[in-house]
């Protein structure tokens, strides 16, 4: 089989061998492609002699630059940690009122609530702080609990119906199935849709708002404005956590949904929280 | 009795399956044996349909040669079974693009990304790609060492056993049963199977090459055979585990921790290396020579890449693993044995666009050489796109981005994509004895399609992953993060969008194929003009 042979078109020989037709050239490896090959050895062996690179028995070398990943980055976060400590120790250690009235401390706070927030907070209450049903929008001046400095840091600190803290804001308001018949709660429903303008069945409106004052006034005001002391929302301003149509009022009447915010001090400190609460009061409904 | 064994076979192995649904420890394991029932009554049905008292040698059977020929009908079936899971996989690809660019999409429990994802991978790569590899190994090793397959009927058995395991892993997935290693979710059960098809593989491929009665073995069966034993040990090693219950769907694995990531990425880099890269590298020795009709173009260098490319892509594994809990050393490793690994993989390149030095001119008028070259330029731009992308400066960057979608996929669309149409638009003609394809208009059209299809898709992807890293990674000059993930995965939606377009092109391309293969095997061919116009006649000298 071995015996000589050249490629017509080429010149070159092949190696004598034939396969189903298919030959193949004698041609030497391209040069380039050997220089390269080595180089790419020669490269790696260097990056073996400076970076750790090969197991021993109970630890690896180390490499002539002493190289760890985990002291990369450890060195990196300290870096970040000491450029920002001025601010986070002053943050850490002032109160509120003190770091609002601070230009500088202000500014630096609420950068950093923002970058908290994007991390913590936005899967929930979206990337704009837009809310999401069930979840408040934190842009406008609807306040559940209250929309000054301190009041937004209370309830980030201890969240809300969060059965971790004793201290959480809690108020639960009963499942009216149980309470009214069901033609009251859809009286009760189309008076406070009419409450913000909405048409309604202007005759069931009138004996629901009976029902309200008798049953709701109480939490939610006479005027139905609400009462933050308590967590009892403004029905009046055509803000809804669950849904403004009568069908859906009268859901939330029937079997309130509570919604849970955890406290966050455990999980993120003191000085976050704070930053948290600047940043979430400078959104535009503070107070 | 022909078949009379099989089915009894299958009997029994249905009869297994109806028991495994009865004593089910989880419900999954229940329908999933169902599945496999219902599979195994429906080919015992065919199968009893065809059954033939009359003596084996009196059977007359369309396409089935004597003893002496070659063995080409479990080639035809498997070019079929390549062109059909070839045209699935890539539509549930596009579907998980529109999952990804539309949520709604996601239709709960048994359509939702989370499932079809491993459903598209697993078709495209398994399917498509590993009847593909099975079929023309099978072509070619039958040819390239002048013997008739070796075992008989065993080159049935690997056949029929691995689509069998491709329909367990699909509505493994579908039904929710994942193990959760990349490319390799199928749990223990489907894997044992896998096991067996594979050493079956195993067997038929090292006989055929111990009995050839050429006196060397050819360069396309080392790559061949180098796929098919690094596959077996990848497969075994990876999927070491401990099943819950012998007659449930669950399992724990043998390795814990990164040693686990570590195994997985050992196997899933060389699934790249192995299954997509030294597989098809047999296909394209094979099959770009015998297109282009020239000799390959050095020995040496066909010698000195594969012993360096089996070498070195064992070792590239944790490049996977870049800033992980893998400790820094085996990351160094990972990352230098894939800059080492360059070269070695150009070789292929290297080789198989030389072999068409002395043919080039046949660029212009057959697009199967067309859609060769591609397939290896491709493959030279991917195979220098991930030594780049294993430097750690860069993958800090590209790591969990859509560029690595990009680069996984300007590998397996342009490179195993377009290697393995050219392969099948030259085996058709020549397994059914058609004088030529049906329309080799068709095929300029389907290479269009893919080439557009390509370009659009892993464009889009690199100009999606490098702007996703960024937006990770941007701080601003207090050193605050500046966007939310979310906020990066709402920027990805108009590029999920053209990708899903530039997909759709390829399956279009794809579809266009699969006519084309038909027609041919139906014996049509289509009066059209050539490729390259009219050449004219020669005219006597005057």
């Amino acid at each position: 089989m071995s015996k000589e042979h050249i490629d017509e078109v080429s010149g070159v020989s092949t190696t004598g061998h034939e396969w189903d037709g298919i030959r193949e050239l004698n041609n030497p490896l391209p040069r380039w492609w050997v220089w390269t090959f080595y180089a790419t050895i020669v490269w790696a062996i260097g990056y073996m002699i400076f970076y750790p690179a090969w197991p021993l028995i109970n630890s690896a070398t180390t490499g002539v630059l002493g190289y760890s990943s985990r002291a990369e980055v450890r060195a990196e976060l300290d870096a970040a940690q000491a450029a920002k400590g001025d601010y986070v120790a002053a943050i850490q250690s002032m109160d509120l009122a003190g770091i609002m009235a601070d230009d500088n401390l202000r500014q630096f706070a609420t950068a950093a609530g923002a970058a908290a927030f994007k991390v913590n907070c936005i899967q929930c209450h979206g990337s704009g702080a837009q809310g999401s049903p069930g979840y408040p929008n934190l842009n406008d001046d609807e306040w559940l609990w209250g929309g000054d400095i301190e009041a937004i840091h209370q309830t980030i600190t201890h969240g809300i119906r969060f059965a971790a803290d004793d201290d959480t804001r809690l108020s639960e308001m009963p499942a009216f199935a149980d309470i009214l018949e069901p033609d009251q709660i859809k009286q009760v429903a189309a008076y406070v849709v009419s409450l913000t303008g909405t048409p309604s069945d202007a005759a069931l409106a009138e004996t629901g708002q009976t029902v309200f004052a008798e049953n709701c006034a109480a939490c939610h005001g006479d005027d139905a404005t609400g009462m933050r002391d308590l967590g009892a929302p403004n029905l009046a301003d055509a803000i809804w956590l669950y849904g403004g149509s009568e069908a859906e009022i009268a859901q939330q009447i029937r079997a309130p949904k509570h919604g849970v915010m955890p406290g966050w001090t455990a999980r993120l400190g003191d000085a976050t929280v704070k930053e948290l609460a600047v940043y979430v009061h400078s959104l535009g409904g503070g107070e | 009795m022909r078949y009379g064994a099989e089915i009894v076979g299958i009997g029994v192995f249905a009869f297994l399956a109806l028991l495994g649904a009865a004593f089910a420890a989880d419900v999954a394991f229940q329908q999933h044996m169902w599945v496999l029932f219902a599979v195994l009554v429906i080919s015992a049905a065919i199968l009893m349909r065809n059954i033939s008292f009359a003596p084996k040698a009196a059977a007359s059977i369309p396409f089935r040669e004597g003893d002496t020929a070659y063995m080409d009908d479990v080639v035809r079936y498997g070019t079929i079974a390549t062109m059909f899971w070839g045209v699935v996989g890539l539509l549930v690809g596009v579907v998980v693009a529109l999952q990804l660019a539309y949520p709604d999409l996601n239709i709960e429990p048994w359509f939702n990304f989370g499932r079809m994802r491993p459903l598209h991978t697993s078709a495209v790569i398994f399917a498509f790609g590993g009847n593909a590899l099975i079929a023309t190994s099978f072509y070619v090793v039958q040819r390239t060492s002048r013997a008739r397959l070796f075992g008989g009927n065993l080159a049935w058995f690997v056949f029929w056993g691995y689509q069998l395991f491709i329909v367990m892993a699909a509505t493994g997935y579908l039904l929710g049963i994942t193990q959760s290693r990349e490319y390799a979710e199928p749990e223990w059960y489907v894997d044992l199977w896998l096991t067996l098809v594979w050493v079956a593989y195993l067997l038929v491929f090292l006989g055929t090459i111990i009995k050839r009665k050429e006196p060397h073995i050819y360069v396309a069966n080392w790559f061949y055979l180098s796929f098919i034993v690094t596959i077996a040990m990848l497969h075994v090693v990876n999927n070491l585990a401990m099943p819950v219950s012998f007659v449930g769907s669950q399992s724990y694995s043998a390795f814990a921790g990164v040693q686990d990531a570590l195994t997985q990425w050992w196997y899933g880099h060389n699934a790249v290396g192995f299954f997509l890269t030294a597989g098809f590298l047999g296909m394209m020795y094979y099959f770009v020579p015998k297109q282009a009709g020239r000799p390959v173009y050095s020995y040496r260098l066909s010698i000195i890449h594969f012993w360096a490319l089996i070498f070195l892509y064992i070792w590239a594994g944790p490049h996977h693993l870049h800033y992980t809990a893998l400790p820094d050393w085996a990351q160094t490793l990972g990352m230098v044995f894939s800059i080492m690994l360059w070269m070695p993989s150009w070789g292929g390149m290297i080789n198989g666009l030389m072999t068409l030095s002395g043919a080039w001119d046949k660029l212009r008028t057959d697009p199967i050489i067309r859609m060769m070259v591609l397939a290896i330029a491709f493959y030279g731009m991917s195979t220098f796109e991930g030594p780049m992308m294993s430097i750690k400066a860069v993958n800090s960057l590209s790591h969990y981005t859509e560029w690595t979608i990009g680069h996984v996929h300007s590998g397996a669309l342009g490179w195993v994509g377009m290697i393995s149409f050219g392969a099948i638009y030259y085996m058709v003609p020549k397994l059914w004895q058609r004088e030529r394809l049906y329309s080799l208009r068709l095929v300029t059209w389907h290479f269009w399609l893919a080439t557009l299809g390509i370009v659009v898709y892993a464009a889009v992807m690199w100009v999606a992953g490098i702007q996703q890293g960024l937006m990770w990674r941007e701080y601003d000059d207090q050193g605050f993060l500046v966007y939310s993930f979310a906020e990066s995965v709402a920027a990805m939606k108009p590029y999920y969008i053209v990708r899903a377009i530039g997909g759709l092109m390829y399956l279009a391309g794809a579809i266009v194929m699969a006519w084309n293969v038909y027609m041919t095997i139906r014996g049509y061919q289509r009066e059209e003009e050539p490729i390259g116009g009219y050449v004219p006649a020669a005219q006597p000298a005057e």
